[in-house]
């Protein structure tokens, strides 16, 4: 067999899609990874949901959210019924909007657009992570933790604490990529691959989907 | 994960035709830390051997226990020590060993085992592609596996022995570390283990998905793809969108264990005391049902997992080998299609008298049968593929017919046991044991050996495998089975429960005696076949005859058009193109039509040239 006939003839049908010879959906392999990693992500938090379902209507009572989430940093004891996390929520959001637009200087090559919004991404991040820090201290300084709950059943403070403890986790490893993105920015390493700021997209689209689930976390602790 | 990713060239994902350049590697870039997806398809089948024969050699032994419950072996107290003391089998002992058992033969064998080697092999190979999408993450895969292997191993060397809670580890037993032996430590590197597993199958399935889409070489549209490929990518997904299901539902076990919560836990009495946690309250509002849900949105899937590659290549070889096409390619296809789809939606026919709303039960009922159709369709389209066809019966051949015959002896008592009413008398009996070892253990075995003495030319530079040693393997293997697993539906007819150590205590079951001595038998007989083939496969890759030509079965895929001994990169000049579907056999007076010969060259093609070795 000679390779060079087959060279030839295989141009005809090069335009379409499922043919082979190139990706289907004209992504890099890498983003198409990162799409499966986050739907196989996805499964591990709905699990963990309906877990949280599952226990929560077998459970004869549940606490009200308003009541365990009305604290303030430097309020006092005034009641701010879920004034903390509605800030917690509109930062997580904000950074995502930064890496949005960190994004779209990438797109642009624009090697200090992309660190300026990255950098904000980062902080948005960190912000987030310090609040749930805050939070968590003063939900156990006030005896709520996996064992016990004042505010109701126990089933409320173990569920409460797995599940925006992983969440957490997820933004703390989301901000330790954006932070790596940040430096291979910075350092000119993005800058000089051929598939250019790509990287920062498949950070982005992590980052994405630790807010996305956030809404949904947020949605069964506190407004459920 | 997404680290993994980070720093990789791309110099292999876009597989142009450039010439590939050799690299000089040592030993351990060559075959340790090896990124080529041949060596770690290498990797992950040794580690599958090593751990089968670990697996089955642990079965040998507690049936041994269940033969002759009475008598005593010196042998086995030299062997296990404290263990078997007066050579006597501990219980504590007997469940590690079933719970190893059965999660070695599941996990490292026929999933690792089975999907990681094949579908390392064959998927860049049988696409056209030089290495997987990502050969980085491909390796790291590998070590995770091994990782949790060794860990896994590791834990049968604890004080207090391995995990014994059966291999789907159900809470409450397993959520309490003092309630058995194997429930303290070993439980607990059972879950460190499963959650490295996890993460190697996710980082294997999500190469695979990539690859398959991404990488096909030009012409190979996805409806030439070979079955084998289909087989794989489905797997993968099913892979990828079940395991971190599990994962869910090991953290969440791992935290009642280790931290003192109740997710899986309600008003526990142990020892005639109700338990109270750490800040002394008492346990409750969890479920213990609720980790049999987590465990079987896996666990069904999972069988699939472990049967789906072996599907695969069962159709590529026996149509291969009766010289006709695949029956029905398309049906197949989408019958992979259904099944995948539709293992998702059948978990709860594992619950069904746990205590689940009858109502869901009889939901369950319905979908699980469902299945039966695709599966039917599978196994239709496989006998009308070997009908009158020109059968060459090679040992790959042999095993591929003996993959189907079980996979149909199986399936029908899957039939019984997913209707609810009939589960109710049938469940937790051996009855249960023979349908899910003979659908899914020894198809899948046979499977894999299908596939490994096909496909051995491929993985061990052009060498084959001796073929009278082959035949006697696969007769003994064929007709042990058999002689292993059927009697067990008898057995689980009358109500004999599975996983107890004896059955001294119920007068009823006496009349077993010896039909247990009978399988333990046919079991010692069956095992020790199995160091032919093993024998067989090892000297094989050192001595085995080299194949005279590229394409000893006259196949048509293009793992055939590769170089005997293959480089890194597979291909040294340009990858083929594709031109047709992968089974074509006998079409147009001709035997078989390779996929890479366009058809104005097929009139010149000749393989004495083409497939000569080079
Ligand atoms: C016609 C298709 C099938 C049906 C209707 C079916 C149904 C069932 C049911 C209802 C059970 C639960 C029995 C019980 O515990 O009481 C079961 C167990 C099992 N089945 Fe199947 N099955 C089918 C095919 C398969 C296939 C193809 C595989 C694997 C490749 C498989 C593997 C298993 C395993 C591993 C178990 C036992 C798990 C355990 O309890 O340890 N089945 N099957
Ligand atoms: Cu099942």
């Amino acid at each position: 067999m000679s390779s060079e006939n087959i060279a030839t003839t295989h141009h005809q049908n090069e335009e379409v899609a499922w043919q082979g010879g190139h990706s289907p959906f004209n992504v890099s392999y890498g983003k198409l990874m990162m799409w499966y990693f986050l739907l196989s992500d996805a499964f591990t938090f709905a699990s963990l949901l309906i877990s949280y379902g599952a226990l929560r209507f077998s459970s004869p009572t549940w606490a009200d959210p308003n009541k365990v989430f009305s604290a303030f940093p430097g309020m006092g004891h005034r009641e701010v019924p879920l004034g903390f996390v509605s800030l917690m929520t509109f930062i997580l959001i904000l950074s995502s909007v930064f890496v949005v637009l960190a994004v779209i200087e990438g797109h642009r090559n624009n090697k200090q657009g992309v660190m300026k919004w990255m950098f904000g991404g980062i902080l948005g991040g960190a912000a987030f992570l310090g609040c749930q820090a805050w939070e968590w201290t003063h939900l156990i300084h006030e005896g709520m933790n996996i064992w016990a709950n004042p505010f109701g059943p126990q089933a409320f403070g173990m569920l409460f604490f797995l599940i925006t403890g992983f969440h957490g986790f997820h933004v703390f490893s989301g901000v330790c990529l954006n932070i790596w993105a940040f430096v291979n920015t910075a350092n000119g390493e993005f800058g000089s691959r051929n598939n250019g700021y790509e990287m920062i997209e498949k950070v982005g689209l992590y980052w994405h989907f630790v807010d996305l689930v956030w809404v949904f976390v947020f949605l069964a602790f506190y407004l459920l | 994960m997404a680290t993994t990713e980070i720093g990789l060239d791309h110099h292999l994902s876009n597989h142009d035709d450039h010439e590939h350049h050799e690299h000089h590697d040592n030993f351990f870039t060559k075959y340790v830390f090896s990124q080529d997806h041949k060596i770690i398809a290498r990797q992950f089948l040794i580690t599958g051997i090593i751990w089968a024969i670990v697996g089955v050699f642990f079965s040998v032994l507690f049936r041994i226990q269940l033969a002759w419950p009475n008598e005593s072996f010196p042998i086995l107290e030299t062997l296990l020590g404290k263990w078997a003391e007066g050579g006597k089998m501990s219980p504590d002992f007997y469940y590690s060993l079933v719970t190893m058992h059965g999660t070695i033969m599941v996990f490292f064998v026929l999933t690792a085992g089975l999907s990681g080697t094949f579908s390392n092999l064959l998927i860049p190979l049988q696409c056209g592609v030089r290495d997987m999408a990502s050969p980085f993450i491909n390796m790291l895969s590998f070590w995770f596996f091994l990782i949790a292997g060794l860990i896994m191993f590791s834990s049968l060397f604890l004080e207090n022995g391995a995990a014994s809670g059966g291999w789907t580890s159900y809470p409450p037993l397993s959520g309490l570390p003092e309630a058995t032996k194997g429930g303290g430590m070993g439980m607990t590197l059972w879950l460190v283990s499963m959650a490295l597993f996890i993460v190697s199958s996710l980082m294997g399935g999500l190469n695979y998905i990539a690859t398959i889409l991404n990488m096909r070489t030009k012409g190979m549209t996805m409806f030439r793809l070979p079955l084998t490929i289909w087989a794989f990518f489905f797997t993968a997904i099913i892979g990828v969108l079940s395991f971190p299901v599990l994962l869910a539902g090991a953290i969440l076990l791992i935290f009642d264990r280790s931290f003192g919560t109740a997710f899986y836990l309600s008003d526990i009495f142990f020892k005639g005391e109700v338990l109270t946690n750490h800040a002394g309250q008492i346990i409750e509002g969890g479920s213990p049902l609720l980790f049999q849900h987590l465990f079987w949105f896996l666990g069904h899937p999972e069988v699939y997992i472990v049967i789906l590659p072996a599907m695969g290549m069962v159709s590529e070889i026996l149509s291969t080998n009766s010289r006709k096409p695949i029956f029905g390619y398309t049906a197949m296809v989408y019958s992979i299609m259904a099944i995948t789809v539709l293992s998702f939606l059948v978990w709860a026919h594992h619950m069904f008298v746990s205590g689940l709303n009858p109502f869901v039960g009889s939901v369950f009922v319905l979908v699980t049968l469902l299945i039966a159709v695709p599966s039917a369709v599978k196994v239709f389209n496989w006998i009308t593929t070997v009908w009158r066809g020109n059968i060459r019966f090679t040992p790959a051949m042999l095993f591929a017919i003996g993959f189907v015959s079980m996979f149909i002896s199986g399936g029908l008592t899957g039939i019984f046991l997913g209707n609810s009413s009939l589960d109710i008398p049938l469940h937790d009996t051996y009855f249960v044991v023979a349908h899910f070892h003979i659908v899914m253990a020894i198809a899948a075995g046979f499977g894999m050996f299908a596939g490994i003495y096909h496909w051995f030319p491929k993985l061990f530079n052009g060498r084959m495998m001796n073929e009278p040693i082959a035949y006697i393997h696969f007769w003994i293997t064929l007709i042990g089975s058999y002689c292993i697993f059927w009697p067990m539906h008898y057995l689980g007819m009358t109500g004999v429960p599975r996983r107890y150590f004896s059955f001294n205590e119920f007068d009823t079951f006496g009349v077993y005696g010896d039909l247990n001595v009978f399988i333990t038998v046919a079991a010692i007989v069956v095992f020790c076949t199995q160091f032919l083939f093993v024998f067989n496969f090892f000297y094989s890759i050192f001595y085995g005859r080299k194949m005279k030509t590229l394409n000893p079965w006259k196949a048509n895929t293009l793992e055939w058009t590769t170089p005997r001994e293959l480089g890194h990169g597979n291909w040294p000049g340009a990858i083929p193109s594709v031109y047709r579907g992968a089974h074509e056999y006998s079409k147009d007076g001709r035997d078989y039509t390779p996929q890479h010969i366009p058809d104005s060259q097929l009139d010149n093609y000749n393989p004495i040239i083409a497939e000569a070795v080079k």
